[in-house]
């Protein structure tokens, strides 16, 4: 019981920690990233609350297939959020 | 901290508190930010945090997931909602879709206006 | 100032939603007793077992009792797919030029991803094939298989997931799923009714209709998530 009390708290900080940075980072392929590790750690709570299911497909299109999407979309437009700094980040 | 209510409390604040922020996260997202990417990544951040609150709710506490396996069979009494998360595995999948079609309308509006932020689209035509 | 007025408006919902979640307390047994079916989840719980032998509830409950739901989601993920292909359309001329990746990836990413793309298929074939024993199905099989694609597409400059191809396992996959139900409203008078014989619990061969169906859906899925990641990589870049 007391394991359970430590890893929902720990795991309860990273994931609003993650959110927070998620939306505050100027550089948009950092702050996708974040977006994945959000999924990562719901598919973890999804795990430990017995839905395995959800947790399944939370890994399978959360993780992987969302965050590929939006890498493709930040290729083909630009990665700073701002747009007014020099580009030299856009090349990867 | 051996407390067993307040062990119990801490567990109900940390998920149902993490989805309500994840919510809000997102949608301070959605509303302040100027960046089309940025508001998508807000959307999916409020669709994690629906999905939290969906299963949280179907949870019973010392239950076990809801598939039969040999020797347990007997054990329908003993499962956590299974309805829920019926629900959310569809809710997944759709969310997937309409941010697949989100960010290809943003990859559209940048090729034209060549700006991805709604601040600098002057002129309402495509 | 405006965002003073959106920092009130979010204080505002938080407040509401914490007033709504207090009153529903964690963990709590809101079923009750399974066998006296006071709410749909008790009935669901105590009649899967006997009436479609299906071990996973989660998957009787997606296929059969809300099968019709599926369906509409199916078609849901086919409009996207057809709605990304519209949106981000190309000329026949512009073909040949696709520059998927820019530069071709380094030998140890093509070797390791022809390695891992047959072990990545058959891991997602076994998900959706036990769909009715383990938890999975479908849906994170189609994912998985999605994502071994994903792999080829962008390690190898010339890989190509056939449209052709695609749109046909697409639709057999949809035909598949429509007649069996139509099969059940002739004969039993109501969609997708599990007109096949039950089978025994926790056996591969199980569950009557429902394993066909997971089996096309995930078929269906496959090929549509990695239709919109191809449409996707497939964008002419930048200059």
């Amino acid at each position: 019981m007391i394991v359970y009390v430590i890893i929902f708290s720990i795991l309860s900080i990273l994931l609003i920690a993650s959110a927070i940075y998620a939306v505050v980072q100027k550089d948009l392929l950092i702050a996708v990233i974040s977006t994945g590790v959000i999924s990562l750690i719901l598919s973890v709570f999804f795990y430990l609350m017995h839905a395995p299911d959800v947790a399944l497909t939370e890994a399978a299109i959360g993780i992987a297939l969302t965050t590929i999407i939006f890498v493709i979309t930040i290729r083909n437009t630009t990665r700073n959020e701002d747009e007014s700094i020099d580009n030299n980040l856009d090349k990867f | 901290m051996y407390n067993l209510e307040l062990q119990n409390n801490l567990i109900t604040t940390s998920v149902y508190g993490s989805a309500i922020a994840l919510i809000l996260i997102g949608l301070y997202a959605v509303l302040v930010k100027k960046n089309l990417i940025k508001i998508v990544i807000g959307l999916s951040i409020i669709d994690a945090g629906i999905h939290l609150l969906f299963v949280a709710i179907g949870y019973i506490k010392g239950f076990t997931a809801p598939i039969f396996s040999p020797g347990s069979e007997n054990l329908a009494n003993k499962m956590v909602d299974p309805v829920p998360q019926a629900l959310v595995l569809t809710a997944i999948v759709i969310g997937f879709a309409t941010t697949a079609v989100a960010l290809s309308l943003v990859i559209r509006l940048y090729k034209h206006h060549n700006t991805a932020r709604i601040d600098q689209i002057k002129s309402l035509k495509w | 100032m405006r965002k003073v007025f959106v920092i009130i408006l979010l204080i505002l919902v938080g407040y509401f939603l914490t007033n709504t979640f207090s009153l529903i307390t964690f963990g709590e047994n809101r079923i009750g007793n399974t066998s006296e079916e006071k709410n749909v989840a008790a009935y669901y719980l105590n009649n899967t077992k006997e009436k479609t032998s299906v071990a996973n509830v989660v998957t009787a409950i997606v296929v059969n009792y809300r099968g019709f739901d599926t369906l509409g989601e199916v078609t849901v993920l086919f409009l996207a797919t057809t709605g990304l292909g519209s949106i981000l359309f190309r000329r026949k001329e512009d073909e040949d030029q696709i520059e998927r990746i820019s530069k071709p990836s380094s030998s140890l990413v093509q070797t390791g991803s022809r390695i891992l793309f047959p072990l990545i298929a058959l891991l997602g074939i076994y998900v959706f094939i036990h769909g009715h024993l383990t938890p999975g199905g479908g849906f994170q099989g189609g994912a998985i298989i999605a994502t071994g694609f994903l792999l080829m597409l962008i390690s190898y400059k010339n890989f190509k997931a056939g449209h052709t191809m695609l749109i046909w396992v697409e639709s057999l996959a949809g035909i598949t799923f429509v007649t069996i139900g139509l099969w059940g409203l002739l004969t039993s008078g109501s969609f997708l009714e599990n007109t096949l014989p039950g089978g025994e619990l926790n056996n591969l061969i199980s569950g009557g209709i429902i394993p066909i169906i997971y089996i096309a859906v995930g078929f269906k899925v496959a090929a549509e998530l990695t239709g919109v990641l191809d449409i996707l990589l497939n964008i002419k870049p930048k200059k």
